[in-house]
This record gives structure tokens, C-alpha cells and sequence, in this order.
């Protein structure tokens, strides 16, 4: 019974992982090439987290990856071969919620956007899922900040889609919502590719499977390092510890090498 | 609301006031300033006939709102939705404010005739212009990050840019919008009384040139003060609903923290 509940909670099988594959990827702004040559890739199934110094290029990669930068070369398609156009979920550090709309409205703007008919019990699902079943009806402006970004959550996972970009999604919230967001994240998004965006290094110890370092420009992608554990893990375990400090000496040096101001 | 009315009667107080202190010291004879007791009994004693000629106004006033509303937003709708037709669109739209409405009144009332519909279309062209210009201005500005969202959600082809201009460009430039109507809901009893002075058989703007072609000033001032009674109630009522369909616009809500 326990097992037909969850099955009916997560209502359609989530498609099967699909991994990143970014080759030979080139992207420049104004001349200076932010990425060139630039090749990783991201695990089916696996949560990558990418560190570096601001500025260095790490959301300009999601974009890349998501398909919103116009001028770029290079390939970026699924772990299966298939281009990744329509197959990705993007959130933001905004919520990007619409104000107009309640947080009901809001993640199903995708179904709405697609033409598709509305799937209202599959929403009000994931809403409870986060922790929103009292406030489905309400507009984004009578929500806290962590609320905001459960429904921006919510809304990424109505998706549905097998690969999922963030850009520092919990990064306007205070350390306690932060890491209950962190929790409940990790436990949804559980068999998605996840590329995850973050100035955090204990936010990449808790939830990447696969942490990476970005600096340099043109960007190099430094090699993963790979907490171990399952996630969410707890960051002041003494070999996480001595993980972080790792971490931290070579976001120092990304930093130097990127040229960026302290 | 309840404060901005408060001081708004206030000032109208102290306006009357002043009239009454100016018609005290400087006495000019009622035929060039009547007081404010002369206005009033003119607005008593002639009552119906106001009323009569301010239903002609009024609804003049509403039809030209109606239809320069919908002119103006299909208008806007129209140039961001046809990109190539854009090119077109606006210099025509530009081009059409660089004629003044004042100066095809005569060609208006020559064409439509002497009855409301000349003054309909007044108040319609007149307010075309700033409903098109500042709805326009809010379907431009949609929020980039929006856009990007839409964009991965459901893609780049016509039927997901038709659905992301109705779910995400409209209801976002709907503030704008209303801004827009705003100054329509201000401007359009110009373009009726301007409409009715060039060349009409009833309405306020008529009543007016009427009585100050017969020296009965205070009738014209009794007009005026019906005119402007319209003109802030229908600006008051545009805010007012505007503030009511789009409730997220006003920031002044509570926020509970988590």
C-alpha cells in the first residue's frame, strides 16, 4: 500500500537520467572569450556542483547549457546522444515567480505555456511535497522568501524533465531555510541529473555528488572531487571538514587565477 | 482613498473660498465673474437642462474611453505581435500624434456629423495615443528572466510565444496599461467638449458656448464644475479599479515570515 501511495504521489514515472555532455563548448561576451574549448560532463543521475570565484562564467555555462545563449559553438546535448532542448528544468536565485499568479498558478505555467491541460492534482501534489498545502492559493508576495523558493521548487519539478540547472537557488535564503531547503531538494530530486550553480562550498559538500572548480579565463573546469556519502550530508563530519578546506584553498587560487577583486 | 477625497475637498474649500474673496474685493459684474452663491443657484435652477446635456457628455466621454481602450491596446498588441509589421506600425502611430486632435475636429464633425459620433471618435483618437504608448511600453519591458524561463519551459515556436505573451507579456504589462488609462480616463472629456464646441446640438460643451454667447456666465461655470465632477470621478473610478484587477501591483501588503 505504502508503495502504490508513493507511486500515486510522483503520479507519472519520471524519465530515465539523462547525463550533460558539453564539448568543445566556446562562448564569448564582447570579444573576451568567457569559455573555450571547454568539455565536462555531468553523470546520469548525479548532482554536479560548480564552485569559482563570481564572474568567472558559471551561470553563463547554465545558460549555455540551457539553451539561452544565442551566440555560442560547441555541443551540448544529453548523455543518450539527443540534444537537450526541451529536456531541461531551469531555477533561478530569483524566484521567478509571476505576482499575479498564485503559487498553484505558478507551477503549472509550464503546462499552461506548452498548451497542455492543466495537471491541478500532480501540482497540488508537489506543493504538498514542499511543505505548501495551506498555501497553494496564495500569490507570491503573501509568501516568506523560503516559500517563494519551494514554489519556484515545486515548479522546476512539475517540469518533469530529466536534467535540472540551478543557479544558486537558495542563496537569498537565511542559513536555517537554506538548509531545509537543501533537504528537501536533495530528497526530490532524486534520480535527476542535477548541474548545480553555487558560491557555497558547505551547499556543494552537502548535496554534489561531483564538486567542480571553475577559474581562468578562458574558463578550465578543475577535476571533481566527489564527497562521499549520501546526500544531504551533514558538512562538519571531520572528512568533509578536511574536504572543505580543500575546497577552499583551491577557490583561493581560482580566484587568483580569474584576476577577479577581493 | 478615503484621506486623498478628504483632502481633495479640502483644497476645492479653500478654492471656493478664495472665488468668494475675489468676487468680494475686486466686485466684477456677474457677467465676467459670477460668485460661487450665483454659480450655485445657476446649477439649482437649471438643473435638468444640465443634466441633460452632462448625460450627452458623459456618455460620450465613456464610448470615446471604451473604444480608444480597445484601439489602443489591439494597437500595442498588434506591434509587438507582428514583428515585421512593427517597422510600419509605429512611425504610422507616432505620425498619427503629430497631427493635433484639435485641428480635425471641423474635419470630424464635417464627416461624422453634427451628433455624438464626431465626438466619440475625439475622445477615441485622443486617447489612443497614450493607452497604445504606455501598454506598449509594458509588453516591452517584460522581465528578461521571465522570458528565459518561458523559453525553457516550453520552447521558441509560435504557439509558446503566443502562450508566453498571454500567460507571461500581458497580465506583466497590465500596471503599464493602467497607468495609460490613467491619463485616457483625464484627457477624454477634453476631446468631447472639444468635439461639442466645434459643432454639436447637445452636451455640456455646447451648453457652454451657448450661455457665454448670452452673457449667462454662471450657467458656464455651473457646466464647468459638472465637467470637472466627471472628469475626477472617472479618474477615481479607472484608479480604483485598476488598483482592484491588479492587486499585486500594490506592495503595501503584509508579508508573514516563515
Amino acid at each position: 500500500m505504502i508503495m502504490v501511495a508513493a507511486a500515486s504521489a510522483q503520479h507519472s514515472p519520471s524519465p530515465a537520467p539523462v547525463g550533460i555532455v558539453v564539448h568543445r563548448a566556446l562562448l564569448a561576451y564582447d570579444g573576451m572569450r568567457l569559455f573555450d574549448n571547454l568539455s565536462f560532463e555531468v553523470v546520469p543521475g548525479h548532482v554536479a556542483c560548480l564552485l569559482g570565484p563570481s564572474g568567472v562564467g558559471k551561470s553563463s555555462l547554465l545558460r549555455l547549457i540551457a539553451g539561452l545563449t544565442g551566440a555560442a559553438s560547441g555541443v551540448v546535448r544529453g548523455s543518450d546522444g539527443a540534444p537537450l532542448t526541451g529536456r531541461v528544468a531551469y531555477m533561478d536565485q530569483r524566484d521567478l515567480l509571476l505576482p499575479w499568479a498564485s503559487a498553484l498558478d505558478n507551477v503549472l505555467l509550464g503546462s499552461r505555456l506548452r498548451g497542455e491541460t492543466p495537471d491541478r492534482v500532480r501540482a497540488r501534489d508537489l506543493l504538498a511535497a514542499v511543505g505548501l498545502a495551506d498555501r497553494m492559493d496564495a500569490r507570491p508576495k503573501a509568501l516568506s522568501g523560503g516559500q517563494r523558493q519551494r514554489v519556484a521548487l515545486a515548479r522546476t519539478l512539475a517540469e518533469d524533465r530529466p536534467v535540472i540547472l540551478m543557479d544558486e537557488p537558495f542563496s537569498s535564503l537565511d542559513a536555517l531555510t537554506r538548509s531545509r531547503l537543501q533537504e528537501l531538494a536533495a530528497r526530490l530530486l532524486v534520480g535527476k541529473t542535477v548541474l548545480l550553480v553555487t558560491h557555497d562550498p558547505l551547499e556543494a559538500l552537502r548535496l554534489g555528488d561531483a564538486i567542480h572548480v571553475m577559474a581562468g579565463r578562458p574558463v578550465e573546469l578543475g577535476p571533481a572531487m566527489a564527497p562521499p556519502g549520501l546526500t544531504p550530508r551533514d558538512p562538519t563530519e571531520p572528512h568533509l571538514v578536511q574536504l572543505h578546506r580543500r575546497i577552499l584553498s583551491t577557490l583561493r587560487a581560482a580566484d587568483a587565477a580569474t584576476g577577479s577583486q577581493p | 482613498m478615503i484621506g486623498g477625497l478628504f483632502r481633495l475637498l479640502l483644497v476645492s474649500l479653500g478654492l471656493v473660498v478664495l472665488w468668494q474673496v475675489v468676487v468680494w474685493v475686486a466686485a466684477p459684474p456677474p457677467f465676467i465673474l459670477p460668485g460661487p452663491l450665483a454659480t450655485a443657484s445657476a446649477f439649482i435652477n437649471r438643473f435638468d437642462l444640465l443634466m441633460q446635456n452632462a448625460a450627452v457628455t458623459l456618455a460620450e466621454i465613456l464610448l470615446g474611453l471604451v473604444f480608444g481602450t480597445l484601439l489602443g491596446a489591439a494597437g500595442a498588441l498588434a506591434v509587438i505581435a507582428f514583428g515585421p509589421a512593427r517597422r510600419w506600425l509605429l512611425p504610422l502611430l507616432i505620425a498619427s500624434q503629430a497631427v493635433p486632435v484639435f485641428a480635425i475636429a471641423p474635419l470630424l464633425v464635417l464627416w461624422l456629423g453634427y451628433g455624438m459620433a464626431s465626438k466619440v471618435a475625439m475622445a477615441t483618437l485622443i486617447i489612443f495615443f497614450p493607452v497604445t504608448a504606455s501598454f506598449l511600453d509594458g509588453l516591452r519591458r517584460t522581465e528578461g528572466s521571465w522570458l528565459d524561463l518561458a523559453q525553457t519551459m516550453a520552447g521558441t515556436s509560435t504557439s509558446a510565444r503566443l502562450a508566453t505573451m498571454r500567460h507571461i507579456r500581458i497580465p506583466a504589462a497590465l500596471p503599464a496599461l493602467a497607468s495609460g488609462l490613467r491619463v485616457a480616463a483625464a484627457v477624454a472629456p477634453i476631446g468631447a467638449v472639444v468635439g461639442e464646441w466645434v459643432g454639436s446640438g447637445a452636451g455640456l460643451g455646447y451648453l457652454m458656448l451657448q450661455a457665454n454667447a448670452r452673457m449667462q456666465v454662471d450657467l458656464m461655470f455651473a457646466a464647468l464644475f459638472i465637467l470637472a465632477l466627471i472628469a475626477l470621478a472617472l479618474f477615481y473610478a479607472v484608479d480604483a479599479a485598476s488598483r482592484a484587477l491588479i492587486p499585486w501591483q500594490d506592495d503595501s501588503l503584509p508579508v508573514p515570515k516563515e
